[in-house]
């Protein structure tokens, strides 16, 4: 049977999501080499607190893996409604699930104003995707709802849950050592008492190194965050078949952000992360530099320019649009 | 999907799987025999349609070959539908007994979808029966799991379906067709044409 497909896969997309993720391992071993180093140099063999700070960190990280699923239900106050509740929002999902071959994820409503989607869970099996009230009172279309909802089946299709979790795991670390270090500078002066003077710079390198790599790696996540919401507009539009819908979605509710907000931003910002659209802004709409560096989300521009190109593939006649890109 | 696509956040579209279809027409009369459920006659594929005008021309292109079918007086025209999801049915209607003429229909719809490169938009096909006291049941094929799941509406309105006729119908058909067995894949297709 012919296995073709009409579309290319998106090549730029991933040499950069593969070189951001490149990085971040990068930066990974590099600080663990460098804080055994520092050990070794300083011949201090308490490397103690970077275990606990690796067990710490490795743990909380899983937990909240885990759980991320009930976090994010009880942090959205969400609950799970079933079909004879919401038949439309079943109905859109069973049928995406159908379509992509995958397992059905349990369908919550948060009772919120703002128009959210988010899609959490540790793994296939027990994910949750949950809409705000507001999202389905908003006067969508069908077809825009259903744009949402492929775009948050494609973050559990492509476990994104799992993924930033541990690209996040270095910075978790990372951050951890500087407040390890802080505070056995604080309290634990007695302890490492005199035995070699370089043992005296042993924690402000450690601190510096840390924060140094928090800083770096938390850059890193945001890129890798942004990169993995544009490949899931693009693997919800290539489901849908419906580029120009998810673009009118992004508008209505990009739009919508500008609008006086009902309900304290920050109650929101714990969840930003699978959101469809970012509800905080550093600085208003469509801002470069530093609004755009930290941005988990990427720009309304960049993702209609990407979802574009899909309407352009679709107009085209003849399989496989190759070598157009 | 492997570690590779997971990595860099890509999905593949699913191919659907066409060759179980051929199974129905024999499992047809093993639910006559079995239940008193005989085929309506009426088959219909479901597919999501894409936008811009290729996938245009291939629906046209389809409606066509299957009309033309209808021109010669084998069957009866090919009605197509929208739903309220925004999913188009091409619904071809038979006699009765003329289950694999429906089959052969329902394979071409798929067969010319598939070689256009639409494969992935198939969800799924939808045969239906009833009985003497005027039940309703539609065995409902899922193209990317290659499986059946029987459908027994009883009260659109209020979402109620006859799941002890579900579950007898998987159990008397378990031999001659693949049945789903992960139940919450069998949903509901309210309103369905031809059912």
């Amino acid at each position: 049977m012919a296995t073709h497909t009409r579309y290319a896969p998106d090549r730029g997309l991933s040499v950069r999501m593969t070189a951001t993720m490149f990085l971040l391992g990068l930066v990974f071993v590099a600080f663990v080499a460098l804080i055994i180093g520092i050990m070794s140099a300083t011949h201090q063999s308490d490397g103690a607190i970077i275990v606990v700070a690796l067990i710490f960190g490795g743990g909380s990280a899983w937990i909240s893996l885990f759980y991320s699923d009930k976090i994010g239900l009880a942090a959205a106050g969400a609950r799970i409604v079933t079909p004879q509740d919401a038949p439309k929002l079943h109905g859109i999902v069973d049928r995406l699930c159908a379509l992509a071959d995958m397992d059905k994820p349990r369908v919550a409503i948060a009772p919120a104003r703002m128009l959210h989607a988010f899609a959490t869970g540790r793994n296939s099996k027990n994910s949750v995707l949950c809409v705000t009230d507001g999202l389905l009172r908003a006067g969508l279309t069908d077809a825009e709802l259903e744009g949402i909802l492929a775009h948050e089946l494609s973050h559990v299709a492509h476990k994104d849950v799992q993924v930033m979790t541990v690209a996040s795991l270095l910075a978790i670390v990372a951050g951890l050592l500087v407040r390890f270090a802080f505070y056995s500078e604080l309290f634990g002066g007695g302890r490492r008492g005199g035995n070699n003077s370089q043992a005296a710079l042993l924690i402000p390198l450690i601190m510096v190194a840390s924060a140094l790599v928090y800083a770096i790696s938390f850059l890193l996540i945001r890129v890798l965050s942004r990169y993995r919401e544009l490949a899931a507009d693009r693997s919800g539009a290539l489901l849908t078949q419906n580029p120009s819908a998810l673009i009118s979605a992004l508008q209505k509710v990009s739009g919508s952000m500008n609008l006086i907000p009902k309900q304290d931003l920050r109650a929101a910002e714990p969840l930003n992360t699978f959101y469809f659209a970012p509800a905080m802004r550093l600085h208003g709409e469509g801002g470069g530099g530093l609004s755009a560096l930290f941005s988990t989300h990427p720009s309304l521009e960049k993702r209609v320019e990407q979802l574009e190109k899909i309407q352009r593939e679709l107009g085209q006649v003849g399989p496989g649009p190759r070598g157009l890109e | 999907m492997g570690f590779l696509d997971t990595l860099l956040g890509r999905t593949k579209p699913v191919q659907p799987k066409l060759d179980d279809l051929f199974a129905l027409p024999s499992a047809a009369i093993q639910l006559q025999a079995a239940t008193g459920f005989v085929p309506t006659g009426s088959g219909s594929v479901c597919f999501r349609a894409a936008e811009g005008k290729p996938f245009a021309d291939v629906q046209n292109e389809v409606r066509d070959l299957l009309d033309m079918d209808a021109d010669k007086g084998t069957a009866l025209p090919v009605e197509v539908t929208k739903d309220s999801y925004g999913y188009t049915w091409l619904v071809s209607n038979h006699l009765s007994d003329e289950v694999e003429a429906l089959v052969t229909d329902l394979h071409a719809v798929n067969s010319a979808l598939v070689d256009n490169g639409f494969g992935p938009q198939l969800l799924c096909t939808l045969v239906a029966f009833s009985d003497d006291s005027h039940r309703r049941l539609a065995l409902v094929y899922l193209y990317k799991r290659g499986t059946f799941y029987p459908f027994a509406p009883l009260n659109e309105r209020q979402q109620e379906r006859d799941n002890a006729l579900e579950f007898q119908v998987k159990g008397v058909l378990g031999d001659e067709l693949k049945i789903e067995q992960d139940v919450t894949r069998w949903f509901p297709v309210w309103g369905a044409p031809g059912l």
